[in-house]
């Protein structure tokens, strides 16, 4: 074990796959020699060589599209895009394409060996352009997974999953994070499933669902009801698509309240789709609505972004709702 | 030799092979680094006014992002982005064009907004994001926008302004407005698809738009030979869809002026868009978020640095006398009390009032965003200290 902050890990899983196969490939814009603009990518180049860890020009959708093709003669591709709100020229590859590949083809071709890499999220004074979770517009495509760990030990065990998975799989990272959180991590390779929740903490109150940075906003306001004595199970949702229904709605049966948090705005955002499908399977042991703690429905602002965010005293304020409803 | 009519293009009979060696494209200079000028060179139009105002608005900018990247590492404003280096290529532009002509920037051309009359007070409040901010404190520091001096607001994504520039050209000229778009973006934004978009179709639609390529040598740590591109720069590429281009040297006040002069003739008398590709060197990190000595040397930067566009326009004002040292001098400590005072005030200025965090979304702000900014308040009335910087004025 080793003590890393979250890019650590990124980049220690990186470095365990490149090493494993000669045919992972990372790239996109400023990733090589210098390693990324959050260094997510760096000493990759000194040790796997300008050829296989290397800067692309400045155009996403050539990054996305050259990775499509790459994955799909046989080899694994890591593209990072810089930041999630630059993702969306390459939005044609990844929903048109990337996601399409294998079902158009009757799966004689497959991009089962891409995993996009991008930096999401806010609270970063990152104003418009350098804050937003794009993962809703993805989520509603079939066809690729999305995947967002909350701390290094879960970057590193689902970045490697991930990459070996055979589906494409977009991985956002928290950036908030990325040198905020640290904690022990295992230097060998492991991996952890894609597609199963964690129950981070038992209880029987009530169950709060976050995913990425927002499960630490969520572990401070659990915090803060438990001390009123509210006993809470907390949830990772880990893979927001396919999302562990199992997981989530066996909480919910067991403690009749759920309270979803999500960075994005709230129209529209996954956190809706968790609440129709819980709503759907355990509408009887419900004993309050089930509360969304979103984004408001605004573009990321810079100056009001304490305001904007979903923090820790907006979910403690629902989970308060809910258990007096 | 037989021709094809249909194509219009010549039939040979063996194989001939096209290469970036097969059009070489040279750089127009007429100020050369030792700050005299080339004896035959072709002269932009201008006199002692013109380059006396192309100057000051130079210097002040270099004081102006010397100053607020100080206030960045001192925490008092979150990102900064320089133009150190590259101040000749948006200031002498600016200076070739009418003052009804659009201005749609990437995020370096604060010169070409000083030029245009955009106040050290109205810099420091977008820098600030404070109420007084024409952007409403909405986007990071830099991201400027000003409608009544015709200068697009910033929008980080790169290149997403290359083709809006030439649509908005397309509606001055259907318009009759006689007036042009300049388009202002780096060699790394020249790679993204919008940039093809862009000039494809503003050859074909035959639109008044400026074209103005700032080839800075980096997009970020990228360096653009060998890495961003292979070919000759972006300059081929103009041709390639059929529209006159001119390579120059970005760090000659006059190249750029000459040019530039004679693009907006192009654009405006003869709907000719144009492609500038100006050579130049990023003095400064890409932004205050990065430290150039992680992909370039110190020797690269010296370089470029006797090549520097103020001190080579300084030269040659003072040779001419145009300019004398007091005046620069004078000049430097007005301007940098000036930017200090306006700094202080526009620091002590408050955010916007939280109802603006709904308005603009739509035309009108919608009953559900009204509903979530009634909750907002309802919950900030809760914990006012977490919210200091709105908490104080709710209603």
């Amino acid at each position: 074990m080793a003590k890393m902050n979250l890019l650590q890990a990124i980049n220690s899983a990186l470095d365990l796959a490149m090493a494993k196969h000669d045919n992972v490939y990372s790239f996109g814009e400023d990733t090589g020699g210098f390693g990324g603009v959050f260094r997510a990518t760096s000493g990759l180049t000194e040790k796997y060589g300008k050829h296989r860890n290397f800067n692309t020009p400045l155009v996403e959708q050539g990054i996305i599209g050259f990775a499509n093709g790459l994955a799909s003669q046989g080899s694994f591709a890591i593209a990072e895009i810089q930041f999630g709100d630059y993702i969306f020229p390459a939005f044609d590859q990844i929903v048109n394409e990337t996601a399409k590949f294998r079902y158009r083809s009757g799966n004689e071709f497959n991009v089962g060996g891409l995993t996009i890499r991008t930096p999401y999220g806010g609270g970063i004074a990152g104003g418009h352009y350098h804050s937003q979770s794009p993962e809703a517009y993805f989520a509603h495509t079939p066809g690729i997974k999305i995947v967002t760990p909350r701390n290094p030990y879960e970057a590193k065990g689902l970045l490697l999953s991930a990459i070996f998975d055979k589906n494409p799989v977009l991985f956002m990272e928290p950036k908030r994070l990325y040198r905020a959180s640290t904690g022990e991590v295992p230097e060998e390779e492991y991996t952890i499933p894609l597609g199963k929740a964690d129950v981070v903490k038992e209880g029987t109150d009530i169950t709060v669902l976050g995913w990425g940075a927002q499960m630490e906003m969520t572990e401070k306001a659990v915090e803060k009801a438990e001390e009123d004595g509210v006993s809470c199970e907390v949830i990772d949702l880990r893979t927001i698509s396919p999302w562990d229904v199992e997981t989530v709605t066996q909480s919910v049966l067991k403690t009749g309240r759920l309270v979803i948090s999500q960075e994005a705005p709230i129209t529209g955002g996954f956190a809706s789709e968790i609440a129709a499908t819980v709503q759907d399977k355990c509408f009887l042991y419900l004993e309050s609505p089930i509360a969304r703690v979103c984004g408001i429905d605004v573009p990321y602002p810079l100056c009001h972004e304490k305001e904007y965010m979903a923090d820790h005293l907006k979910i403690y304020e629902a989970i308060k709702r809910s258990m007096n409803y | 030799m037989a021709k094809d009519k249909k194509h219009n293009t010549e039939i040979v009979t063996k194989p001939k092979w096209f290469d970036k060696d097969s059009v070489t494209i040279p750089m127009l200079q007429i100020l050369k680094e030792d700050g005299s000028f080339h004896k035959d060179a072709d002269m932009p139009e201008y006199d002692k006014e013109l380059i006396v105002k192309i100057h000051d608005t130079m210097q002040f900018i270099r004081i102006l992002d010397e100053r607020m990247i100080a206030a960045q590492r001192q925490g008092r404003i979150s990102f900064y982005l320089a133009s150190r280096g590259e101040e000749a290529e948006s200031v002498a532009s600016a200076a070739a064009l009418d003052a009804g002509d659009m201005i749609m920037g990437q995020y370096r051309e604060q010169g070409a907004l000083a030029y245009r009359g955009f106040t050290v007070e109205q810099f420091m409040n977008q820098l600030f994001s404070n109420e007084k901010d024409l952007g409403k404190g909405r986007q990071m520091p830099v991201h400027y926008g000003c409608a009544d001096l015709n200068f697009m607001t910033i929008s980080s994504p790169l290149g997403t302004q290359i083709p809006q520039a030439t649509g908005y050209a397309f509606g001055q000229k259907m318009d009759k407005t006689e007036k042009c778009t300049i388009c202002y973006f780096g060699e790394g934004a020249a790679s993204e698809g919008d940039f093809h978009a862009a000039l494809n179709m503003a050859s074909v639609y035959k639109v008044p738009v400026i074209f103005f390529c700032r080839n800075n040598g980096y997009a970020i740590s990228t360096p653009a030979q060998g890495e961003q591109y292979a070919g000759d720069g972006i300059a081929p590429r103009g041709i390639g869809y059929g529209m006159k281009t001119i390579r120059i040297d970005g760090n000659d006040v006059f190249a750029v002026l000459k040019a530039t002069q004679e693009a907006r003739r192009l654009a405006v008398e003869e709907n000719e868009p144009v492609l500038i590709e100006a050579m130049s060197y990023r003095m400064s990190g890409h932004s205050t978020s990065d430290d150039p000595t992680g992909y370039r040397t110190r020797d690269e930067e010296a370089d470029w640095q006797a090549k520097d566009p103020l001190e080579r326009l300084q030269k040659w004002m003072m040779n001419e006398g145009w300019l004398d040292k007091d005046h620069v001098e004078e000049h430097h400590a007005e301007v940098k009390a000036k930017v200090l005072a306006a700094l202080k005030e526009s620091e002590k200025v408050p955010v916007p009032h939280i109802d603006e965090l709904i308005n603009d979304v739509y035309d009108e702000p919608t009953d559900m965003l009204k509903e979530q900014l009634d909750e907002l308040k309802e919950h900030i009335r809760k914990y006012p200290d977490a919210y200091s910087k709105t908490s104080g004025r709710l209603d």
